[in-house]
C-alpha cells in the first residue's frame, strides 16, 4: 500500500474508486458473479438437454413440463444471455476500434442478447404451461 | 512528443512472432469458443422456440440440429461449453490470486483440456 502522502489522487477520486477508466470494478465483478452463477446452472441444464436432443417432440416437452428443469432452463437462459453480453461487450471494445461502429456493435449486442433471452425464456415458460 | 524518427520505429513484435505456447493458445482458445458459443446458444434457441410453437416447425428444426452436420456441430458446441467451464473455474482460481506459478498454470491448462474432452464424451455417452 501507498501511504496517504504519496498518493497523487484527489481524496474524491479515492473514495469513488472508480480510476481512470471512470467505471470502476463494475463490469469485472459482474462478469465474475455471472460466471460462478453458471458453472452449477451450465451443468445442470445441459445434461438433461443432450438426453432429449434427438428423442422428439413429446421428449422435449415432456422435460420442461417438469417444474425443475423449467426453472433450471430459465436460470440458465438468462444469465447465460447476461454472460454473453458481457463477453461479447470485452470482445468488441477490444477488436474494434471505429468510435461510430463500436458504439453500434455494442448497442447490438445489447438489444440481441436480450432478445435471445427473452425468446429462449418464453418458449421454456409457454411449454412449462403447458401451451 | 517531437519525435523524428516516426514510422521507422521498431514495433512491438506482431503476435503471429511468438511461438504458439499453451498459455497463450489456451487463452486465444477461451475467447474463441465464448463467441462460438453465442452462436451455438442461438441455434438452442430457436429449437426450444420451435418445440413451443408446433410439431411441425419442431421436425424442421429437430431435423436440421440432429443431421449429420447438425451433429457434428452440437458436439463441437459442447466441447466449447465444457472447456470455456473449465477455463472459466482456472479464471476464477487466478482471480483469487492461486495458481501463478508458471508450472501451475501449464498443468493447470492441461487438466483443463484432459477434463473438456472427459466430460464431452461422458456426455454424449450418457445422453
Amino acid at each position: 500500500m501507498t501511504s496517504a502522502n504519496s498518493d497523487l489522487r484527489t481524496p474524491a477520486n479515492r473514495v469513488l474508486g472508480l480510476g481512470s477508466a471512470k467505471d470502476g470494478v463494475g463490469h469485472w465483478w459482474a462478469q465474475r458473479l455471472s460466471s460462478v452463477a453458471l458453472i452449477p446452472l451450465t451443468f445442470l441444464f445441459v445434461i438433461p438437454l443432450a438426453g432429449v436432443i434427438g428423442e422428439g417432440f413429446d421428449a422435449v416437452r415432456a422435460l420442461y413440463q417438469q417444474p425443475y428443469h423449467a426453472i433450471i432452463a430459465i436460470l440458465f437462459l438468462a444469465v447465460t444471455f447476461w454472460h454473453h453480453q458481457q463477453g461479447l461487450q470485452v470482445v468488441i471494445e477490444d477488436y474494434v476500434h471505429g468510435k461510430g461502429s463500436r458504439t453500434i456493435m455494442l448497442v447490438l449486442n445489447s438489444l440481441v442478447t436480450v432478445a435471445l433471452a427473452v425468446i429462449g425464456i418464453f418458449s421454456v415458460a409457454k411449454i412449462a404451461f403447458g401451451g | 512528443m517531437s519525435d523524428v524518427n516516426r514510422g521507422d520505429r521498431p514495433l512491438s513484435p506482431h503476435l503471429q512472432v511468438y511461438r504458439p505456447q499453451i498459455t497463450s493458445v489456451l487463452s486465444i482458445l477461451h475467447r474463441a469458443t465464448g463467441v462460438g458459443l453465442t452462436l451455438a446458444a442461438c441455434l438452442i434457441v430457436w429449437w426450444l422456440f420451435a418445440a413451443a410453437t408446433s410439431a411441425e416447425y419442431f421436425a424442421f428444426a429437430d431435423d436440421i440440429l440432429t443431421s449429420l452436420i447438425g451433429q457434428l456441430i452440437l458436439i463441437g458446441s459442447l466441447w466449447a461449453l465444457m472447456y470455456h467451464s473449465f477455463n472459466g473455474i482456472r479464471h476464477l482460481f487466478w482471480d483469487a490470486g492461486y495458481g501463478f506459478e508458471l508450472n501451475s498454470v501449464t498443468s493447470s491448462g492441461w487438466m483443463v483440456v484432459i477434463a473438456s474432452f472427459v466430460a464431452t464424451a461422458l456426455i454424449v455417452l450418457i445422453a
